[in-house]
């Protein structure tokens, strides 16, 4: 589990469109920098991001090497229900990290 | 040709410039006219390091969190079972280093006083310089006096050690015979190849660098810039960095810590 | 001592502003495959087939003068009322210069609520970026960014 971070409002109105900012830790090796010995560092990329709100797919994105380190993203989605929003980061290995925040719509 | 000497003739034509219209004794900076560095850096990276959800030092800050919280050594002691919530505990702490440790009649910066507590009072091992776990250990505690007055004095104690950092800082050194007082006092806020000059307040310790894609403390920066200025940077931890650490801090007292600052 | 071209002065400062903006430095005179007019379109037509492209209603916004190609925040918005019937399916984003031209690519519903997302790219050298929307009708759109990315004053050698 590498650190990531939501930032979601915690309570929103219903109807509200909502930002939702999204930063993880990872290098994002893009596998075209020479190393110290002369051989380049291997690709290693975090290349895939989803979010599900109560279920539902409402973002998804493919990552390239291009994507800085530490990437940061961030979207919008209508509040519809209070419930649950899921993100999952997944890398070029398939290893996926899945995180969690709560939303309250009124 | 290769790029190092690209570099070279590059820069040795600006500093040609700073030889000949440089002034003989480096000029302080008035109190009144200080500038964070943040105010040098474009308008963008300010915005990413004045927004918490977007400022990537925030997820070392947060693991530092974790760290703080996390037992250690023979002890299997946390930093908070002595020293509580750091959000109270660890207050102002950060703006008052580096500070002169009686015991070692010597200063030493946070990094160094981290890794005293873990050795003496957690008996754990020392983290390593730049080591992860300690940049994170840091920027947590430093972020703890963001928006605090930096509070680095000179007195008897640090009179001496604040000038061996001075005499460093004003002193020409390495292959292009260049001050850090020429850049930093004397032409702050001009340009050197399409980056601005800042006045090297190091209010934003340890800072997330652009250029570095990662967090890094102000050791690294100096000897980066030693590097860069073709001199022989001094080693993690040497007296005469910490000496500099010092001056650089108590040049910067009173100013605002910034911690986890973005640079380019 | 084997022979060497010679490179012009631009060259060697392009390849150190490539390899500065990927984030590390070569002191050897070795490159990678930059993307070339061609393989970025290769990469558009992976993405949305043969349709024609309709300059319009995609903004993006990137500092027109870049501090460091290792990280430039770049945000892409377009113009949708996002409804059920009339929304952004896909947005992708493309770059010349960079070894490879995809950046990043998105899909969205009418959840979205705004057809608009950010992030911080990598780029190696001065150079237009694009983004492409689809539309829930088939149409596609597209608009871009021309970008200055500077070197840096001092560089550094990779972290060992």
């Amino acid at each position: 589990m590498v650190r990531a971070l939501i930032h979601v409002p915690s309570t929103a109105k219903s109807g509200e469109v909502i930002e939702i900012k999204t930063l993880i830790s990872h290098v994002m090796e893009t596998g075209y920098r020479i190393g110290v010995t002369g051989a380049p560092i291997p690709r290693d990329i975090i290349d895939q991001f989803v979010c599900t709100y109560n279920g539902e797919e409402i973002f998804r994105a493919q990552l390239f090497p291009a994507i800085a380190a530490n990437p940061f993203i961030s979207f919008f989605t209508v509040a519809t229900a209070s419930g649950t929003l899921t993100f999952s980061w997944t890398d070029q290995h398939g290893a996926t990290q899945v995180q969690t925040a709560e939303i309250k719509v009124e | 040709m290769t790029t190092l000497a690209a570099f070279l003739m590059r820069f040795a034509a600006l500093v040609t410039v700073f030889l000949v219209a440089g002034r003989v004794f480096a000029v302080e900076i008035p109190l009144n006219e200080r500038r964070s560095d943040s105010e040098f850096i474009s308008a963008d990276t300010r915005a990413m390091q004045n927004d918490d959800a977007a400022n990537p030092g925030m997820l070392s800050v947060a693991d530092g969190e974790a760290l703080w919280n996390a037992k250690a050594g023979t002890t299997n002691k946390s930093c908070a079972d002595c020293h509580g919530d750091a959000t109270a505990g660890m207050k102002g702490v950060a703006a008052r280093y580096p500070a002169v440790i009686p015991a070692q009649s010597r200063p030493v910066d946070l990094e160094q006083r981290i890794n005293m507590s873990r050795v003496a009072d957690q008996k754990a091992a020392a983290l390593p310089f730049e080591s992860k776990e300690l940049l994170a250990l840091t920027a947590y505690i430093g972020r703890q006096s963001r928006g605090m007055p930096i509070a680095v004095k000179e007195d008897a104690q640090s009179k001496k050690f604040i000038a061996a950092g001075r005499a460093i800082f004003e002193r020409r050194q390495g292959q292009l015979e260049l001050s850090c007082a020429q850049c930093h006092d004397d032409n702050w806020g001009k340009k050197l190849a399409g980056n601005l000059v800042p006045q090297a307040q190091p209010t934003g310790y340890p800072i997330y660098r652009l250029e570095w894609q990662e967090l890094g403390s102000l050791q690294r920066r100096l000897r980066s810039c030693m590097s860069a200025m073709r001199a022989e940077p001094y080693d993690f931890g040497a007296p005469a960095l910490v000496d500099l650490e010092f001056f650089l801090m108590w040049r910067a007292r009173g100013m605002a810590v910034e911690t986890p600052a973005v640079r380019p | 001592m084997p022979q060497k071209t010679r490179q012009s002065r631009r060259d060697v400062l392009k390849m150190a502003g490539a390899f500065a903006g990927c984030g590390g430095l070569t002191l050897l005179a070795v490159r990678p495959a930059a993307a070339t007019p061609a393989m970025m379109q290769e990469a558009v037509r992976n993405a949305i087939g043969e349709a024609t492209v309709n300059k319009g209603k995609v903004k993006l916004d990137l500092p027109p003068i870049v501090e460091n190609g290792n990280s430039v925040p770049c945000t892409v918005s377009v113009d949708s009322a996002m409804t059920a019937n009339d929304y952004v399916k896909a947005i992708h984003i493309f770059n010349e210069k960079n070894p490879q031209p995809n950046v990043i690519s998105v899909r969205l519903s009418p959840r979205a609520g705004r057809a608009a997302f950010s992030t911080r790219i990598r780029l190696a050298d001065s150079q237009t970026v694009t983004a492409m929307a689809e539309l829930s009708d088939g149409t596609f759109w597209s608009g871009d960014i021309d970008v200055i990315v500077t070197l840096a004053a001092c560089i550094e050698e990779v972290k060992p």
